[in-house]
């Protein structure tokens, strides 16, 4: 299974990424940003950090990276994508997943290791957990707050699509406490905690993320 | 020739940043004031006439990448130059 991880100027959380898909069994590839070929992948993970310097807004020049280009079209016929903080920005963006993220409403960056909920345990990237355990990773985002329109919120809801949710208070001012929503084929997954921090107990809170990665292996191995 | 994109958050979204500086306002004593909403502007030159037509494409550059009209208001206008 080769996973692409794509390094934007300014991304962070690429080497962690590409090591929780090591860890989950996978085999990590390198994408760089300027360059649209995907190199035969099978899923992508696009990770955190501050891709451009956040110029703009977060997420918004990144989205018309070449790469970009590539993941959006093959996302949309069903390329598996998990976009971790600044990813998730980045896919909201691009609007694979609705809605945006703001500064947080508490005005201050938030960096603790947050417990979540997992709503959806049948995503790609999300069905090696049970629906509702409970976890903890890592958040670490100044500009974390969840918002869309209430019809959207509804219908996110109706359909299943909020993946994960803070539980033990909102950190961020998320509307709805959505920490992560998913596609409607629920194989583009975005959230703002970082999974890929807590897959081992040297060097992070747990190892609770990990099922993110094992989980597109999973359902990849399944679905092939 | 140049044109103006002014970019504002949704009334409905909240602006943390628009807050944090109408509390500095009301620290130095501008207690007068009380609402901030901090939005973007941008000036943009171009080469050519700003006619409806410039005006129209250029609505679609803000409307794509200047302002994400998920969250964000945006007007595009002709400024006389400088």
């Amino acid at each position: 299974m080769r996973v692409g991880v794509v390094t934007f100027p300014g991304s962070l959380d690429d080497g962690d990424a590409a090591r929780a898909v090591r860890y989950a069994g996978g085999e990590a590839v390198g994408l760089w940003h300027g360059e649209d070929e995907l190199r035969g992948v099978d899923a992508v993970v696009l990770p955190g950090g501050f891709s451009y310097g956040d110029y703009l807004r977060c997420g918004a020049i990144a989205r018309f990276a070449p790469v970009m280009r590539s993941v959006v079209d093959r996302a949309r016929a069903g390329l598996p994508v998990l976009g971790i903080c600044n990813g998730f920005q980045i896919l909201a963006e691009a609007h694979l997943l609705p809605g945006a993220l703001i500064r947080n409403d508490v005005r201050t960056f938030v960096c603790r290791d947050q417990a979540l909920r997992v709503e959806n345990a049948t995503t790609a990237w999300t069905s090696d957990y049970e629906a509702g355990r409970r976890i903890v990773v890592p958040l670490k985002s100044g500009e974390g707050g969840y918002v869309a329109d209430q019809a959207t919120l509804d219908r996110l809801e109706g359909e299943g699509r909020v993946v994960v949710r803070y539980v033990d208070g909102n950190p961020n001012g998320s509307m709805r406490d959505i920490a992560g929503v998913c596609s409607e084929d629920g194989r583009v997954v975005g959230l703002m905690p970082h999974p890929e921090h807590a897959i081992d107990s040297l060097t992070g809170p747990g190892t609770d993320g990990l099922g993110f990665f094992t989980s597109l292996l999973t359902s990849m191995g399944a679905a092939a | 020739m140049s044109v103006v994109v002014e970019v504002m958050p949704k009334p409905e979204i909240l602006d943390p940043q628009g807050q944090a500086v109408l509390g500095a306002l009301h620290r130095l004593g501008f207690t007068e004031v009380t609402s901030v909403r901090q939005g973007k502007r941008f000036e943009l030159a171009v080469d050519g006439d700003v006619d409806e037509a410039m005006l129209m494409r250029l609505e679609e550059a803000a409307a794509t990448l200047l302002a994400n009209p998920v969250i964000e208001d945006h007007a595009v206008s002709a400024a006389p130059d400088a």
